[in-house]
């Protein structure tokens, strides 16, 4: 883990991981095909990549990486991709994505499974 | 170095041994080495010029290929550049190094002709574009974290000076965007969080001069500046217009041009930022990505007025007119991405459209026009098409492809 990381963050962590780990089938994808997932990784590395860095460290977008996400709730950020933020250049996905893929995007980025994807 | 450090765990007892070896076999190559470094120095074996030589990013990979446009082919690839999402590239005045800038904050200096990394220098935590100076001396790096401008000896990469992006309202760093190159040694570069246009002249680059254009309007996002040098021109992402800077008469101040230009509807979603860099001069008009909107907007220079609107395929992302002004071709936003348009110049009119397959993200025209170079990112390809006939000439494998620039680049202003 890292040793940089507050003591609140890993614990959010922790706690991340176990509901991952717990709600594994959901995590796994559930309805989501393994083919979409992949779909998903890619628009995330690709074209969420131009605002928020091909390693997601952030760019004109913030970073996402997990230590930046552990404290926000999912529904919030799930809400965030799905409406957008009006008044900065974050858009809303609704038109492109469904709900349930942005949460899928959201557990992703949250347990840092973002980076498995092949490039 | 010459071993992998992973070769060499010996135990105790092997480890004056196998140290010897390795001193012998250092020895036994340092010659060869040396060698190799003496050619590197020199040169390729057989001379060339660089007018038709060029690269190609390749984002994922951190890596370039080195490119020509006589024959239309790959000559090699160069790697360890780092985070190449985003990167851009300008040239020395010899045509012979690129300067390419990385998401990461890495500045790299790659030598075209022995097509090897000469120096990287991770500059800062995260930045977005650069610029080469009127003299080829500096070259200016535009970041993000910390937001700011640091500006490196063209030559050695070593820091010339550093400036902190202090918003003028006390509000902190902003992020830098639309950094360009201006006669007179300057530097224009845009606070994406502050709303302000700075100009830096490096006239004296002990003692460079800053001058601060604040209340310049809300997010500009990118910048461009006119191949005369004269205006520098800043998209606002929060406001329907652009902000203009004439150079030739900085103390007019900024000015608001193109206002309400999306007429007050509601913009589309955003799902790339337009380039400006791309802008097309051609004729008497300029070209213009209009954003969150399918058009492309005609402006006279000058007066600035909107002449008119020409309604395309998707959201523009760059609009670049061929180098003799007859054609502006138009690539598109995700999801509409997969499309190449080519406006006719004379009629207004869209004369030629072609999908060359998903994600094209760049277009560049040879020097004179007769190619186009375009990068299909999620077929992993360089296609070369014939701007008169529209037929593709030639198609190269590339990793991601994404910017690409040629060494005419060198010799323009802005670019």
């Amino acid at each position: 883990m890292n040793s940089r990381m507050p003591p609140w963050a890993a614990k959010a962590l922790v706690a991340v991981s176990l509901t991952a780990s717990l709600a594994n089938t959901a995590w796994a994808g559930g309805s989501i095909s393994a083919q979409r997932q992949q779909e998903l990784l890619y628009l995330l590395q690709q074209d969420c990549g131009s605002c928020h860095g091909l390693t997601l460290k952030g760019g004109l977008g913030s970073p996402l990486l997990p230590i930046n996400l552990a404290d926000k709730p999912d529904a919030a950020l799930v809400e965030v991709i799905m409406q957008g933020l009006p008044g900065t250049p974050m858009p809303p996905w609704r038109f492109l994505l469904e709900e349930k893929e942005a949460a899928w995007l959201v557990r992703a980025l949250k347990t840092g499974q973002t980076m498995k994807v092949s490039p | 170095m010459v071993g992998t450090r992973s070769e060499n765990r010996p135990d105790d007892e092997g480890i004056a041994m196998k140290f010897s070896k390795l001193i012998a076999f250092a020895l036994l190559i340092m010659p060869v080495l040396a060698a190799a470094e003496a050619r590197a120095q020199a040169g390729p074996a057989t001379i060339r010029g660089t007018g038709d030589l060029g690269l190609v990013i390749e984002r994922a990979s951190g890596s370039l290929q080195v490119i020509e446009t006589s024959q239309r082919t790959a000559l090699g690839r160069v790697e360890g550049l780092g985070d190449l999402s985003h990167a851009s590239a300008v040239y020395s005045r010899d045509g012979r190094y690129a300067y390419i800038f990385g998401r990461d904050g890495g500045l790299s200096k790659v030598d075209l002709l022995a097509r090897r990394l000469v120096k990287r220098v991770v500059q800062s935590g995260n930045s977005i574009g650069g610029a080469i100076s009127q003299d080829g001396r500096l070259v200016a790096v535009s970041n993000y974290k910390p937001g700011g401008v640091k500006v490196f000896d063209a030559g050695s990469l070593d820091l010339v000076a550093n400036i902190p992006a202090q918003a003028s309202d006390g509000s902190g760093l902003s992020k830098v965007v639309g950094l360009a190159d201006a006669p007179g040694q300057r530097f224009v570069f845009s606070l994406y969080d502050a709303g302000e246009i700075w100009v830096a002249d490096f006239s004296d680059p002990a003692d460079y001069k800053l001058r601060k254009y604040p209340n310049i309007g809300e997010l500009p996002y990118d910048g461009l500046i006119t191949d005369d040098g004269r205006y520098y021109i800043a998209g606002l992402f929060g406001e329907d217009g652009m902000a203009m800077l004439d150079l030739w008469r900085p103390e007019l101040g900024v000015r608001r041009i193109l206002d309400g230009y999306g007429r007050g509807e509601e913009k589309l979603p955003v799902y790339k930022m337009p380039h400006l860099e791309g802008w097309a001069r051609a004729g008497e008009v300029i070209f213009l990505p209009a954003v969150g909107r399918h058009e492309v907007l005609i402006v006279e220079p000058g007066s600035w007025r909107e002449v008119g609107r020409i309604p395309v395929h998707g959201q523009p992302i760059f609009a670049v007119a061929r180098p003799d002004g007859r054609q502006v071709w138009v690539n598109f936003a995700h999801p509409r991405n997969d499309t190449v348009q080519v406006i006719d110049v004379p009629s207004m009119k869209i004369v030629h459209e072609f999908k060359p397959g998903k994600a094209v993200l760049h277009l560049e025209f040879t020097p004179r026009g007769e190619q186009v170079w375009i990068s299909v990112r999620d077929a992993d390809r360089v296609d070369v098409y014939d701007t008169e006939s529209f037929q593709r000439l030639t198609t190269m494998p590339a990793k991601k492809p994404s910017g690409i620039f040629l060494t005419a680049r060198a010799n323009r202003i802005g670019l």
